[in-house]
């Protein structure tokens, strides 16, 4: 009698969780295989569910749509390129903070966990003032540029901490054969740090794809902005057509869900290691 | 020996340098070309922009219109109400939760891959989501409520109090997963013999959580804590995608002000609300550094 109450308390648990969690997720579904006549009425499930709103959204066959792919274009792109340009500094910085243990390393260190700390929109409004002192606001290359700033320094943290748990011997024998530090890096460090590498990859990609606040902020001309800042366009009347914005939501938010579930292996021990540690 | 085969072919081959000792860059040096990058991302976009949003900021003009904008006061009370309700709330849940995820059981397996769905996803998709299922006339809570009571539901969004309650659901929804995880990693670390002892003592669950589970995580809940009120600050989205900071205004957070005035192209003003609240970020952030670095 005991084990089955206690396994009945976690399902009083559970079924509360699994509704909480879902219906958001559930309502985007719901949204956009209605037509909009029964998306507007409330119903729990379309009468007549279809996949229309889909063949508009490809197709462009709306006035906020009429960029749609260039918008998911850019979106990859900004994405691919902060991912590769985050890992590339990140991955150097914390081998040299790390291994080469660098003079002012530690410094660097600080200053790097000092804007982890500073919340994101507080950064953004003297970001937003120095991309147009640097003529870069309109461009793409200022989203990216502002997300490897957001997203280096905990991939830098992460990196580091990883790093630091390399044995040392490794080091001393490379330096011993006379390996050059690029040698050591190439030879020995990458393919040890390999997991952590693609956790942080992913990482900053997705932060990249998710970006709202500074997407809008940066860029908004028609050509430049990604699918994120496109979305929040649908905001701007009232008589929107919701069951297409909620179509678009469900292919934007797709790609990041699949990448971080294939790589979840990797993330969820990478990662929440080093967020915080007791 | 397997490792020596290996060992020798990449060991003779770094025995003869191919250019001679002096002309190699030393390590340090190297150490600092490979710094390098990040110095300069840090100096371009982090050092400049703050400095020159300081100096931007320096105007006492710029702070007494502030402080006579009717938004500021009212911004400045949402802020603290939601720092203080939604991170509390949140990591109260986050620390039951855990409690319930570190059961070993399949099927809660599968429930923890479900409920990082939250985390994993993009804000805008689910916030519109929630923003329009609040909807008062066309709404699925609305809709769900007539159905149940034959009464209409209430204006969700247009209700400053309500809509700022909301917002504090979104946030504590997209948050809860990551900070559940944190926590779970924290039971789990725990040695189980401790359990088993306590066990053997007869000790109930509340008193296993009183004197093995609290004692264990009660750092890590205070740091986590700290550090998810500092980024509860800047969340932007949670309320701007659900409010906008509306209506009228009334549901604005520091970080939403600051982007408002942007909008309206007082870039000194935005720059003001922010040093505003630097009192009381930079301690937080001085303390979550030192808490870091007393680690390594």
């Amino acid at each position: 009698m005991n084990r089955y109450w206690r396994e009945a308390r976690l399902w009083l648990v559970a079924i509360p969780v699994l509704l909480w969690t879902l219906l958001p997720i559930y309502h985007i579904f719901l949204f956009s295989i209605s037509t909009k006549d029964s998306a507007f009425s409330g119903a729990l499930w379309p009468d007549h569910p279809t996949l229309r709103n889909f063949g508009t959204v490809f197709r462009q066959e709306h006035f906020y749509l009429h960029h749609f792919w260039e918008q998911i274009w850019n979106s990859l792109w900004i994405a691919c390129a902060v991912g590769v340009l985050t890992l590339f500094i990140a991955t150097c910085a914390a081998f040299a903070i790390s291994r080469i243990k660098v003079r002012g390393g530690r410094t660097v260190m600080n200053a790097a966990l000092f804007t982890y700390f500073i919340p994101a929109a507080f950064l953004a409004v003297p970001m937003y003032k120095a991309m147009g002192t640097y003529g870069l606001l309109n461009s793409r290359w200022s989203l990216v540029l502002a997300m490897v700033t957001l997203a280096s320094p905990y991939a830098i943290w992460v990196l580091k901490q990883a790093s630091d748990k390399l044995p040392w011997e490794l080091d001393e024998a490379a330096r011993i054969d006379g390996a050059t530090p690029l040698q050591l890096f190439r030879l020995v460090y990458l393919p040890l740090m390999t997991p952590s590498l693609v956790a942080i990859g992913t990482y900053a990609l997705l932060l990249a794809w998710n970006e709202y606040l500074y997407a809008f902020l940066l860029l908004s001309h028609e050509n430049t902005i990604p699918l994120a800042v496109g979305l929040g366009h649908f905001l701007a009347s009232d008589d929107s057509p919701w069951e297409l914005l909620m179509a678009t939501a469900l292919i934007y938010a797709a790609p990041p869900a699949a990448i971080y579930y294939a790589f979840r292996r990797y993330m969820v021990g990478g990662l929440t290691a080093g967020a915080v540690k007791s | 020996m397997a490792a020596v085969d290996i060992a020798v072919p990449g060991g003779n081959r770094a025995l003869t340098p191919i250019s001679p000792p002096k002309r190699r860059l030393s390590w340090q040096t190297w150490g600092v070309i490979m710094l390098a990058p990040y110095v300069l991302v840090f100096l371009v976009f982090v050092l400049y922009p703050v400095s020159y949003g300081l100096w931007l900021a320096r105007h006492p003009a710029s702070y007494q219109t502030l402080f006579d904008d009717p938004v500021f006061f009212r911004t400045v009370v949402n802020t603290i109400v939601f720092l203080l309700v939604a991170v509390n709330v949140k990591f109260m849940l986050a620390l039951f939760l855990s409690g319930f995820f570190v059961h070993e059981r399949a099927w809660i397996r599968w429930l923890s891959v479900i409920f990082i769905i939250p985390w994993a996803v993009p804000a805008i998709p689910t916030i519109f989501s929630i923003r329009f299922m609040l909807n008062p006339e066309w709404g699925l809570i609305n809709s769900v409520i007539f159905r149940l009571t034959a009464q209409d539901g209430p204006n969700w969004l247009n209700n400053p109090s309500l809509a700022l309650t909301m917002a504090m659901v979104v946030h504590i929804w997209k948050a809860l997963p990551f900070w559940t995880l944190i926590l779970m990693a924290g039971r789990l670390a725990i040695p189980r013999e401790l359990y088993e002892a306590s066990s053997v003592d007869g000790a109930s669950a509340w008193q296993k959580f009183k004197f093995v589970t609290w004692p264990s995580i009660r750092t890590l809940y205070l740091t986590s804590t700290l550090l998810s009120m500092i980024w509860t600050l800047g969340d932007f989205n949670s309320v701007y995608l659900l409010t906008g900071g509306g209506p009228a205004d009334l549901t604005h957070v520091l970080a939403t002000l600051g982007i408002r005035y942007i909008r309206l192209d007082q870039v000194d003003q935005a720059m003001a609300t922010i040093v505003v609240a630097l009192p009381f970020v930079l301690p937080l952030v001085y303390f979550m550094m030192k808490r870091l670095s007393a680690n390594e």
